[in-house]
Parts: structure tokens; sequence; C-alpha cells
């Protein structure tokens, strides 16, 4: 299983890569790896308002139907519009090509509340 | 449920985690849902070959005469006029017209069937079959004698035939015993794809040879429980504990075709209470406007928001790159091409209300 370095994760298994007061979020190589091939995704409207942990985007594999959780809160600055066609490209590429939404972040000590990538791994042992 | 504490595992279970298949529990069973993935899996079997291990699936021998030994009156499809070699599916009903389990009925010889049922319902089969069949009757569950490979896909015919010359005769829904690796094995043209396909029933302690010599065609890769829901999916085939149960009758179903009501069944006078006062709910196709899945369990409702039914199986359709999905509703509302709403009370999607064959191009019948 893939795990970027330079990213945050939280247990529900997304990432986030902060830049500043924005930051890429996505869903981790073993979140695509356990859905299986993605189907559908809904992604929520530019200047939505999400907050750490609550409900962002819902997200459909074949099989099964999940939500992907914000792992910061902020504003949606732009969405990731090329999922909606092909929904697959976030389990070719979960952190570069399948990122989900860009957000402008209303508190960066919230990143206190996520995983180092180190911390992370060892996460997804202990589940596993 | 099943009454075993564990998980029953097939003959191929090592060989399924050799592959890489994610495993996943299954009406009590360790079974393979995914080995290259659901999509890809799905393609090869709708363009080529795939092998499925299916040894989940029950397997019963009665001998004795059709009628002096009581099994045609435990099943709804006609068996009189079946000649042997050939196989008919139909369901087993509770008095009250619930589906106990659906089955496929071989006739082996004269006086002696071969009948396969589903896995998460082996053990109340076997007591429903032991406590109506007379004493004319023997009843063998061949279960754990007998694995189940199932080759299905537009090339099947053409891999099959090279291990096992003259299967390409075999017509839709007969039978016939090869000599298979030296045994003397069952094949049956059926399958629960839309696709041409063989079920090959061999010796559960020879399964891996079996399954290996298949697998050695590169024609041919392995598919999990997850392709093959949305294959049978995507033709309209029910799968039990989902379009069947024991609280949905057999009408509801859309059963219809496999009852025979010229012959006396159980469940039948019941059945016939239910045409008569009119068949309250109805199984139905539903087509998204959207990727969105309808997902079992989820309600359906009305543009207007009413309840009138729930979604029974649901998927992505790879066919028609939609969610497609099947629901029971109520009959009032069953109009193909109606627009319906599926989801939760906190989000819903838009439907259609269509039949529930989504692919007709199948080589099924080629």
């Amino acid at each position: 299983m893939e795990i970027e370095e330079h990213l945050l994760y939280t247990k529900e298994h997304e990432w986030v890569n902060i830049d500043g007061d924005e930051a890429y979020v996505g869903i981790s190589d073993y979140a695509q790896n356990s859905l299986g091939d993605i189907t559908f995704i809904e992604l929520p409207s530019v200047d939505d308002e999400v907050e750490q942990f609550e409900e962002l985007a819902s997200i459909e594999s074949v099989k099964a139907a999940s939500d992907i959780f914000s792992p910061m809160s902020g504003r949606i600055l732009e969405v990731n519009e090329e999922l909606e066609e092909n929904p697959g490209l976030i389990n070719k590429s979960p952190y570069e090509k399948g990122w989900v939404a860009r957000i402008s972040l209303s508190d960066l000590e919230e990143k206190n509340n996520l995983m180092t990538s180190e911390e992370y791994e060892k996460f997804l042992e202990s589940a596993g | 449920m099943s009454t075993h504490a564990q998980l029953l595992k097939t003959p191929l279970f090592d060989e399924h985690v050799r592959l890489g298949a994610k495993m996943v529990p299954f009406g009590g069973w360790d079974m393979p849902v995914q080995y290259a993935g659901i999509l890809d899996e799905y393609a090869q079997t709708r363009q080529q070959a795939s092998l499925f291990d299916i040894s989940h699936m029950g397997e019963f021998i009665i001998q004795g005469d059709l009628m002096k030994s009581g099994l045609d009156r435990i099943v709804t499809q006609r068996l009189s006029d079946l000649p042997v070699k050939s196989c008919r599916y139909g369901g087993m009903l509770n008095v009250d017209g619930g589906v106990i389990d659906d089955l496929i009925v071989f006739r082996l010889e004269q006086d002696k069937w071969f009948i396969v049922v589903n896995g998460a319902t082996i053990d109340k089969d076997a007591q429903q079959f032991k406590n109506q069949l007379t004493q004319d009757a023997q009843f063998d569950d061949v279960t754990f004698h007998t694995a189940k490979l199932d080759l299905q896909g537009p090339l099947s015919r053409e891999v099959l035939k090279q291990h096992v010359p003259g299967v390409e005769n075999l017509a839709y829904y007969t039978f016939d015993f090869f000599n298979f690796l030296g045994e003397n094995v069952l094949i049956s043209r059926t399958g629960y794809t839309g696709e041409l396909g063989y079920e090959v029933y061999c010796p559960w302690d020879r399964a891996l040879e079996y399954w290996q010599i298949l697998m050695q065609d590169e024609r041919v890769e392995p598919a999990g429980l997850g392709a093959r829901d949305v294959l049978r999916l995507e033709v309209g085939y029910g799968l039990y504990g989902h379009e069947l149960n024991e609280d949905i009758s057999a009408l509801e179903s859309g059963l219809n075709r496999f009852i025979d009501f010229d012959k006396d069944f159980i469940g039948k006078a019941a059945l016939q209470g239910q045409q008569d006062a009119g068949v309250p709910r109805k199984l139905v196709g539903l087509v998204s406007r959207s990727r969105r899945s309808p997902r079992s369990e989820q309600q359906i409702y009305t543009e207007a928001g009413e309840v009138i039914g729930v979604v029974t199986s649901g998927s992505f359709s790879p066919h028609l790159e939609r969610g497609i999905g099947v629901g029971l509703i109520d009959q009032r509302h069953a109009v193909q091409g109606q627009a319906v709403m599926f989801g939760t009370e906190r989000s819903r999607a838009e439907a259609e209300i269509s039949s529930k064959i989504f692919y007709k191009n199948g080589s099924l019948k080629s």
C-alpha cells in the first residue's frame, strides 16, 4: 500500500496536502483499494463550507456506497470535476489525479488532529 | 443462518488466497469477491471467459419416482415432462407461497434427480426435503463431495471442448456426463451471467486440478462473486435473500414462468388466493439517471416523496454506465417509464422504473 510522505491522514483514510492556508484533499491508496472500482462521486459545490471530519463527498464503488469526510474545516475553492466522468481516476492515482477538492482552510491548528505518514502507516498496521 | 460457527471454505480457498483474491463472508462461506477488480472481471466475462468457484452451492441427490417420492409437490417447476439429461429452474415454497429457495432440478435418470440449491440455505433446504419427501425417496446431501466450477463467457465453449470433447453439443439447460481428468463429471450448459457458459460439477477433493487445467488457458481469468453479482443483475436474475425470500411470494418475485399451476405443490393455494385478491407488490427494474446506484435496503419514493417500496439489489452497470437496481414496490406504482427516487431520508437520487433486463445482447444462447 502506497503512503505519500508529505501528507497528513485521517482515521477514515482521507489525506490532506497543506500549502499555506489552502489544501488539496483526497482519499488514500488504502481507501481506494478497499473500496474497489470507484464508479460514482458526488462532489461538494464550490463555496460550500465544510467542517473537519464532517461529510465532504459521497463515493460509490461497484459494491458499496460510503462517505468521504473532510480532513480539515474550510471553504471549497475547487473540485475535481474530471472525477464526475471518470471516477476511476481515484483508483489509478489517489494522491494526484484523483484529488477530490481544494479547500481554503479556516483553522490550521486542526492539523494537530491528523496523522503523519509514519503514524498513518502504524495505524494501518495495527488495524490490519 | 448457517449453524456453523466458523465460515466454511471451498476446496479452492488456498488457491484464491494465492491468486490475491479479496475474501469475504457470503452465506456462511469464505468466498472470493474479486481478484483483478470487479470491472475487469465483468468485462472479461462479457468478452472472453471467466472461471468462478461456486462450490459453496449445495447439491442433493434424490432417488425415487417423481410422484411417489413427493418431489413433484415440493418444487414449483413442471418435472413430469423433463427429459433425462435436461434441467429446469424453479422454486421451493412455504405454505404461504414465500420462497424457501430457488433451485435447479436435473433429471439424471427417469427416477434419479440432482438438485442444486443456494449455499446459504443448504441446511433449511435439506430439512424441507427430508420433511416432505415420502418413504419412497432416498435423499443424499452431496454438497461436500461436489465442487462446482462455472466457466462463463462467449469463449467458454471453445475453451472447454479442448478438455471435454462433445461438450460443444450441449443445448441450453441440458447436461451430460463427460470423462474429464479420468472422472465421470456432470457438466451442464447453465449459468448466472447471461453469457454462454457451463457449470462443471467435479469431485470436491480434486477441485484444484480442474481449476488449474481450465485456468491454464490464456483466454480464461478468475472472477469473483462481485463480478457475478453485476453480471446476474444486468440480465435480471434474482438472488436469494434479495429478490427472493420467505416473506416475498413467488408471484411477487415474478417466478410465474417457473411455476406449474397444473400440478399440486406446496404453496399453491396461497398463490392462487393471491392471484384472486391481486398480487400486492412487484419486482421492477430501476435505472438511475446518473452513475449513482441504488443499494439494497434503500427506500423507493414517488417524486412527491411517498415511500412505495424498497431496493432489493443495486449496482453500477458497466453496460449502461449508470446505476441499476431491482426494487420491490407497490403494484399500483409498477409502471415502466415512471420517474421515482431511491435513497434515504437524507439523500435521494432520480431513477426510472424499467424492465429488470438491462443487458440483452449476451452470448447466452449462441
